[in-house]
């Protein structure tokens, strides 16, 4: 996943050209194409704003990690590393990977009949040590990445305005908030396949 | 300019899942029509969509944006072969339900009620939930959306399976496997930039 032209989903599940899997994505050639054009407008984005890409790495491999795609996180992990991240800071999205991983969805829901369905869960708060490997406004992405991932039911407009404080803009944002959707849909679209591949 | 999170107008809160129209109201500011460049536009791909907070937020990122939107229209509406369009709605519907979008939901849940004429199995899944029985072949892939969207996954070779003794072949299965995974990728999005509401009248 060095360069951003090969189509990622493919390399990740391993579709070789030719083989049924191929075909099936062929079928849908304008899902494979976006998918990846997604991709290209996340992580090597022609106009990238203030989200730098070693944040957007930094964030794939946080949410790759936290569902224990490993080879997903990996291919991340590499390109982090491939922006001049330092050690540390690719130490510290490892770690808290590990640390922050449990299972979703859970969460709340406005009180009423919902209520029954109410999930306990982890809200998770990064570290004081990993916060200053992170810098304040990668651990505030950190931690909203964390309830995306995990809980979005228990979203609400505080977690904006906490990375509003952490000097996140409006449209830094909404590109954050789609670096973490379209890895929740790319991870899923990989594990599936590579399942269905592997019951021909 | 300072960002700000928005206040949104009284409204009543949805408390259950429904088939009903509800509005979506943001919690970051969308841009203004009259601020929004060609480039803008372009990535609402649907013109009417300039109407849509949701779109117009989603739009500070254009490229972001028309990729998703392309993304989802082959998903859910290329009608060569695959899945009907009915069961892709269903395995939306269904990853809403389980992820707790309430807005995706009631938009999704009504299209599977439309295409299927089943409305209430529909309306079962969403009262009940994804445990609901609605029949092998659509409890088949109730479970394998289920099972692709918990995190970490839960899909394995017993989904594959299951969804081809329901009849389901690989074009289809790989159809269920995209349209739980896009629901993955619009829920956060929906749940996390704003909220739903009830819509006045019946």
């Amino acid at each position: 996943m060095s360069g951003t032209d090969a189509d990622v989903i493919d390399a990740l599940v391993g579709i070789r050209p030719g083989s049924p899997l191929d075909a099936i994505r062929a079928r849908r050639p304008e899902a494979r194409a976006h998918a990846q054009a997604t991709y290209r407008a996340l992580f090597a984005p022609e106009a990238p704003g203030n989200v730098t890409a070693q944040e957007r790495f930094a964030v794939g491999g946080f949410v790759a990690g936290l569902h224990g795609a490993t080879a997903i996180a990996a291919s991340y992990a590499a390109r982090l590393a491939e922006s001049g991240a330092s050690a540390a800071l690719k130490e510290a999205v490892d770690a808290v990977s590990k640390e922050a991983k449990t299972h979703g969805p859970y969460g709340s829901y406005p009180a009423g009949p919902l209520s029954r369905e109410d999930t306990a869960g982890l809200s998770y708060r990064v570290g004081a040590a990993t916060r200053r490997t992170l810098g304040p406004r990668l651990a505030a992405a950190f931690e909203h990445v964390h309830m995306l991932v995990f809980h979005p039911r228990d979203a609400a407009p505080a977690a904006l305005q906490a990375l509003l404080d952490a000097g996140w803009s409006t449209t830094d944002i909404v590109t954050l908030s789609q670096i973490v959707a379209f890895l929740s849909f790319q991870i899923r679209v990989v594990t599936g396949l590579r399942i269905l591949a592997g019951r021909p | 300019m300072t960002d700000t999170v928005l206040v949104p107008p009284e409204h009543t809160v949805p408390t259950a899942f429904t088939r009903a129209q509800l509005d979506w109201l943001p919690w970051l500011e969308p841009l203004a029509v009259d601020a929004m460049t060609q480039r803008h536009l372009a990535s609402l791909v649907d013109a009417a969509r300039v109407k849509s907070p949701y779109f117009r937020l989603l739009a500070r990122d254009p490229d972001a944006l028309e990729a998703r939107t392309r993304t989802d229209k082959d998903i859910f509406y290329n009608p060569d072969a695959g899945l009907p369009r009915a069961e892709r709605e269903l395995a939306a519907a269904t990853t809403s339900r389980f992820n707790g979008c309430l807005y995706c939901a009631s938009v999704h849940a009504r299209h599977a009620a439309t295409y299927s004429k089943r409305e209430a199995d529909v309306q079962r899944l969403l009262d009940a939930g994804v445990t609901a029985d609605l029949g092998e072949r659509w409890n088949a892939i109730v479970e394998a959306s289920v099972a692709l969207t918990a995190t970490p996954s839960a899909f394995g070779p017993e989904h594959v399976d299951r969804l081809r003794r329901s009849g389901l072949d690989d074009l289809a299965i790989a159809d269920v496997i995209h349209a739980a995974a896009f629901f993955n990728w619009a829920n956060r999005l929906m749940l996390s930039l704003g909220e739903p509401a009830a819509t006045a009248g019946p």
